[in-house]
């Protein structure tokens, strides 16, 4: 069975984003890390291939320096790696289109993903790609099941949680999962630097680009919040609250 | 321009953000045409002021959640522009609805000018883009961030039966979540981090979010290291959040949980540490431990409340 983990390389959560020239300064980003809901999807592919003696085949949409990340998935059992060169690409719709037809190139039976990149924050890939390939996709998901040929996976409800079942091609969007992340050994890591990593660009895929409809005009920091007040003492505590009901009418 | 919303519902009403997807249209000068799925809120629809016609879109396929069903149900339906929550139902009807009609998808804006240009949140809101979409689009909106539209209408109703493939099946039900509010659709957080000691004093804020209406939020740290539900969690890699009031207790404010929180309306601060970072966020902060804070917040909101 091929199961497909789409990975996403993004700044680390704990990095600083600086803005220059009206755009998200990504040389300053000190630290670059797999997707945190990715890593996720990843463990649950690991935990599938291993149950179903599966290939599990890595797939990121990205520039060069996103073969890292293939190759920190490798060190912890990916056995394909495969990097979509993005020449610019930044439409969601755009990507989403290259992702799926590496799906289908490579012949995957179940795809994996974050439920949304920690860049973007947009949540538009695992659904996406779904539609793009004729799949089902459940996002949100905690875990992904496979048993008798069917996968099953839980997504939260109105209620708690709801054990789901998909019929045929699936696509699963990952929220934080149930299990632990595993850590490359020192043996991963030394097999995981002689795996090449496949690269692939969108004409080897047959996927013809349009423009985008959507033109970046700039980034900028956030809006600054003026100086707040500020009190000495749990003394002022009811002083606080009169003006969260007079002044700010929040309560 | 034409505006097309996907209603937002909540059990058998429209969700408020309803209301504020058919504001931010008509603050674009643009009537809209409303679809609510599986008929839900439709007679409520067809009441809100700048709602030219309401699509009572009805069958099977609506009986459960399959964004893949919904997004087919519902798309050739669908307009020039099309405005739905960013939920997460929501972000994947849109998704699902971009894909399938070739056109762009922008999730999460919070503000849309003439143009159409619009600005989003990246990075969880450590950065803002800003973009100018030209022809066809889906675009989810934040909920709380557009002003909601006023009712007196009596717009028309029509009803339409679709079919569509449902992929999913539901096999059981799991666990009831606690009867807490969420915090994702809360109007007050009283969040607890690492400064709260251990994870039974949350039961203090627990408390104080029973009286005023509030869910309880957490930082990441109590979350990874406690062992509090992850779908407490506020920040980055947890929820983000919008509530009028967000009260942090014990948090001392990592970038992360910053990114998660800081477009709440107003955040009152209680750190006993006063170089926390979280003041620096905070409209209104309180230098002092939550042994002392908590007593006092909670007589005076239960004051307040009497």
């Amino acid at each position: 069975m091929n199961i497909t983990v789409l990975l996403k390389q993004v700044p680390d959560t704990t990095a600083k984003i600086t803005i220059s020239d009206g755009k998200v300064d990504e040389n300053s980003v000190s630290k670059w890390s797999m997707s945190p809901y990715d890593e996720y999807a990843l463990e649950s592919g690991l935990q599938l291939k291993e149950k179903t003696g599966g290939n599990l085949i890595a797939i990121t949409c990205g520039p060069e320096r996103a073969k890292k990340m293939l190759t920190d998935a490798a060190a912890v059992g990916a056995d394909t790696l495969v990097h979509i060169s993005n020449d610019g690409v930044t439409d969601s719709t755009h990507v989403q289109k290259l992702l799926a037809a590496a799906v289908k190139k490579f012949d995957s039976q179940i795809v994996l993903c974050g439920k949304q990149a920690a860049d973007t924050n947009g949540g538009s890939t695992g659904p996406g790609v779904a539609e793009l390939i004729g799949a089902a996709c459940v996002t949100l998901v905690s875990e992904v099941n496979y048993s008798e040929g069917n996968f099953s996976t839980i997504r939260p409800s109105n209620s708690g949680t709801e054990k789901v079942a998909v019929d045929g091609l699936s696509v699963f969007a990952f929220d934080k999962g149930t299990s632990e992340l595993r850590r490359p050994n020192v043996r991963g890591i030394m097999m995981a630097k002689k795996k090449q990593v496949e690269s692939i660009t969108s004409g080897d895929l047959g996927v013809i680009l349009n423009s985008s409809n959507v033109a970046l005009n700039s980034q900028n920091p956030p809006p600054e919040k003026p100086a707040g007040q500020k009190f000495e003492g749990a003394e002022h505590v009811n002083e606080v609250v009169s003006k969260l009901r007079n002044e700010a009418n929040v309560i | 321009m034409d505006f097309t919303i996907i209603a937002e519902t909540n059990g058998d009403s429209l969700h408020p953000t309803t209301y504020q997807l058919i504001g931010a249209a008509a603050s674009m000068g643009s009537n809209s045409t409303v679809i609510c799925p599986n008929g839900v809120g439709a007679s409520e629809a067809a009441k809100i002021n700048g709602v030219e016609k309401v699509i009572s879109a009805t069958g099977d396929c609506f009986n459960i959640f399959d964004g893949g069903a919904w997004a087919s149900a519902m798309s050739s339906m669908c307009g020039e522009m099309t405005l739905i929550s960013a939920s997460p139902n929501g972000r994947e009807i849109g998704a699902r609805i971009a894909a399938k009609k070739d056109i762009p998808i922008i999730q999460d804006v919070v503000s849309m000018s003439e143009g159409i240009t619009v600005n989003r949140p990246i990075y969880s809101g450590k950065a803002m883009e800003s973009l100018t979409i030209s022809g066809s689009a889906v675009i989810t909106l934040r909920p709380n961030a557009f002003e909601a539209a006023s009712t007196g209408n009596d717009a028309p109703i029509n009803v339409v039966d679709q079919s569509a493939d449902v992929k999913i099946a539901i096999q059981e039900a799991i666990n009831k979540a606690s009867e807490r509010l969420d915090v994702t659709e809360a109007d007050i957080i009283i969040s607890g981090g690492r400064g709260m000691g251990t994870i039974e004093n949350f039961s203090h804020l627990e408390e104080i979010a029973d009286t005023i209406g509030a869910a309880v939020g957490a930082s990441r740290a109590v979350v990874d290291e406690w062992g509090m539900p992850h779908r407490m969690q506020v920040g980055q890699t947890g929820k983000t959040v919008t509530p009028s009031l967000y009260i942090a207790v014990g948090i001392s404010g990592a970038i992360q949980h910053l990114a998660g929180m800081r477009s709440s309306k107003y955040i009152l601060a209680i750190n006993k540490d006063p170089d926390a970072p979280i003041f620096g966020v905070a409209d209104y902060g309180i230098v002092a431990t939550w042994e002392d804070a908590i007593p006092a917040l909670k007589s005076s909101l239960s004051e307040l409340q009497s």
